[in-house]
């Protein structure tokens, strides 16, 4: 201990300070925030993109930005399956991107984390299909860009169904009667997704119910939706729905690979069952629930969103005025040519010629018969009560009521916060 | 005393190097040493862990949705809420589940892979290679590869093509809670992953045994085998033994990369990382809430670390047991 302190004097001090100040210099060399050098000049914009399934998505994204010569555009492809986390998160720190693509909900205006387009839309927002200017829209402003909508709804083997005598279902219980006929040794009925999260909307649709009503309040706890998930544990536990695949719904291969007869995947993957089935593939909408109900269509799809925290938020702005609003020819691009979605300006989607014949037409007439659009109102953490809700009663085999008692206090804690 | 003495006496030739000057930098200072080896550890451990811990003590106060700069002080109101959540408290439980049968069993089957291995006469070392090899895998690359290759539902898995051997249908491992096959999934996961290492540490204090002490127990007539075992190499083993299970017991509690891509989004088998990771980081984004469920469970940590280092006696000196 006497060393120590005989030791103690102002050089070694220096040293110290030497050694601690050396370890900051090397801590702070990872200090990568994904944003390449400008070269000293021009504004640097990074955008936040979750990975297609669809080849050639991200080469397109990175050609779009390519093409911008008022900014130097940086794409960030994030793989895996909680993009939303990662973007979260990073938007808490000063490594937020500049723009980025996420769904419609409120949360991120009322945390102020997105800005008003209102300004650059507003000039062509009559070519916009209403629906989604209305589900980026919070007290008259809008927030989001639509970039695609992607309805989902089942699709099937024709051959399969007359083979085993099955005609395409129009209630939720003739749906599982096929799937129970259409289940053999090594192909079994029906795929809707590993956790059945993709169904959770359409089912309660169908039940002639919804998420939130239009005073915002609860309109999913219905004698129908309970309903709905009785019938939805029967067809969980009949042993004729596929579970555990290798690759979820929203991937082409369970159908595309035998595994199954129908699946539930959205109008992207059109593409790669047509390529691979040929003329063997059709498709029909969730059908309805409750005599009361009625089919109904998921309309999911993609928005693009300025962070409204950043450093550039008007260069990210004409950013996304000259992508997603100016250049149609990108916009047509990249709804048609990477699998199959909707464009959202109606003049697009009226000149695209791959969606007016044959199947892709099938699923525009869908689209428009059966579609629900997001609902800004409903949130992720509203998305996740109804997701346990699943887990605990069709899944895990709970009571209904109980399990929907539980989502009820989960979101009217957060329309509470959100809404007052 | 006596080595100075002895110099004095006799002082040989200085070297050369003796001539030079009084020695400094790296070898001269034992604070500049000191700082220099820990520093940047002690550096990182403020940054990393000690603000951590403190903003997440002072977060748990407040209302911090999709923010970690709040303003808005709730008290106890974030502890109220986890507690009351089933989900977070329901998590604990299925720690315990996990702890129950995972600590004894890494520990039973390192300790077997150790005593197979150092009892090799040959190729010790490639068998040694081949049960520390899956150490070196990540946790998540592993959970990728029982959940799509060897467990996943369809026929072609490799664990659904056995049993088709013998007439069992396919089996859905991860997406159905009843029976709850997933446990199974994720026990054979990390024992896979984690008995190499442990087994390391076991046969390295096997070999730290003198051999005198199974002579004397075979001169007093001691049986080789069982008898050996439990009278001689198992008390032999018990300050390994000890910090094995504590060392399991803290990873037990840390679990989160294969129950996380195992089970995605489910309501069962989430322990308390994964239960955190979706109220704070998930969709919900709740930061306050999430530390306080964090700094609950740092103290339950806390709690059962020093009641299990009071229960197998871990850190006590020889002079203590």
């Amino acid at each position: 201990m006497s060393a120590m302190s005989s030791n103690w004097d102002r050089r070694s001090l220096f040293k110290a300070a030497a050694g601690l100040a050396a370890a900051g210099t090397l801590a702070a060399c990872g200090s990568n925030n994904g944003r390449s050098d400008s070269g000293g000049s021009g504004t640097n914009l990074t955008q936040f993109f979750h990975a297609y399934g669809e080849a050639g998505t991200e080469q397109a994204i990175k050609k779009y930005a390519a093409a911008y010569d008022k900014a130097k555009v940086n794409t960030q492809w994030i793989t895996g399956s909680d993009f939303e986390s990662k973007l979260f998160a990073t938007l808490l720190t000063k490594n937020a991107p500049d723009l980025f693509e996420f769904h419609p909900q409120i949360q991120l205006v009322k945390s102020g984390q997105v800005a008003d387009l209102t300004d650059i839309i507003d000039p062509v927002k009559d070519d916009f299909n209403p629906a989604d200017i209305t589900s980026h829209t919070v007290d008259g402003k809008i927030y989001g860009v639509r970039m695609i909508d992607d309805p989902q709804f089942f699709f099937y083997r024709p051959s399969l169904l007359e083979k085993a005598g099955v005609k395409v279902p129009t209630t939720l219980d003739e749906l599982i009667e096929a799937a129970a006929k259409l289940t053999t040794s090594k192909v079994k009925g029906l795929f809707l997704g590993n956790d059945l999260h993709a169904v959770i909307n359409p089912m309660i649709w169908s039940a002639g119910a919804d998420t939130l009503d239009d005073k915002n309040q609860i309109a999913y706890h219905t004698d129908g939706v309970i309903e709905g998930i009785k019938k939805m544990r029967t067809l969980f536990t009949s042993g004729d729905l596929l579970l555990d695949a290798p690759a979820d719904y929203w991937d082409a291969s369970a159908l595309n690979q035998g595994l199954c007869a129908m699946q539930f995947c959205g109008m992207w993957a059109m593409p790669q069952f047509q390529q691979t089935l040929g003329d063997d593939i059709g498709v029909f909408p969730f059908p309805k629930v409750t005599d009361s109900g009625k089919p109904s269509v998921y309309n999911g799809g993609w928005s693009m969103f300025v962070n409204a925290k950043g450093e550039n938020v008007e260069a990210a702005k004409a950013y996304v005025k000259w992508l997603w609003l100016d250049q149609k020819t990108y916009q047509e691009d990249w709804a048609t040519s990477y699998g199959f979605h909707i464009p959202p300006r109606t003049s697009i989607a009226a000149s695209a010629t791959k969606l007016k014949s044959g199947l892709p037409a099938e699923g525009v007439k869908l689209f428009t018969d059966y579609g629900h659009f997001d609902n800004i109102g409903w949130t992720q953490a509203m998305i996740t009560a109804l997701e346990d809700v699943f887990a605990n009663s069709v899944r895990k085999g709970g009571d209904p009521e109980a399990s929907l008692d539980k989502a009820d206090k989960t979101v009217n804690r957060e329309l509470k916060k959100l809404f007052g | 005393m006596s080595t100075t003495t002895t110099r004095d006496l006799a002082r040989p030739a200085p070297a050369k190097a003796s001539k030079a000057k009084p020695r400094r930098g790296l070898r001269g200072s034992s604070t500049f040493n000191f700082w220099l080896f820990t520093g940047p550890f002690l550096v990182g451990l403020v940054i990393f862990v000690y603000v951590p811990i403190g903003w997440s003590i002072w977060l748990s106060f407040f209302e911090a949705r999709f923010t970690v700069t709040p303003d808005k002080f709730v008290g106890f109101e974030n502890y109220r809420f986890m507690l009351d959540d089933n989900d977070f408290v329901g998590s604990l439980g299925t720690f315990t589940v996990f702890a129950a049968f995972i600590v004894p069993t890494t520990w039973a089957l390192s300790l077997g892979l150790a005593l197979l291995v150092n009892r090799l006469r040959f190729m010790r070392a490639f068998f040694r290679s081949v049960f520390f090899l899956p150490t070196a895998c990540s946790y998540v690359a592993a959970s990728l590869i029982w959940k799509m290759s060897i467990f996943n539902g369809v026929r072609f898995g490799l664990a659904n093509t056995v049993i088709g051997w013998f007439g069992v249908d396919n089996i859905a491992w991860l997406a159905n809670p009843d029976p709850p096959w997933y446990w199974l999934v994720i026990l054979t996961a990390r024992l896979w992953l984690q008995s190499g290492f442990f087994m390391i540490l076991f046969l390295a204090a096997l070999q730290n045994i003198p051999s005198e002490l199974y002579e004397a127990a075979a001169i007093d007539g001691a049986k080789p085998g069982w008898q050996t075992f439990w009278y001689i190499t198992l008390p032999q083993l018990r300050a390994t033994s000890t910090a094995v299970v504590l060392l399991l017991l803290v990873a037990a509690y840390q679990a989160f990369d294969e129950f996380f891509n195992l089970l995605s989004k489910t309501t069962w088998g989430r322990p308390p990382l994964v239960e955190l990771y979706y109220t704070a980081l998930g969709q919900n984004q709740d930061y306050g809430a999430g530390s306080a469920g964090a700094v609950m469970l740092t103290l339950l940590i806390v709690i059962v670390t020093l009641f299990q280092g009071k229960l197998m006696g871990f850190g006590r000196g020889d002079e203590s047991k």
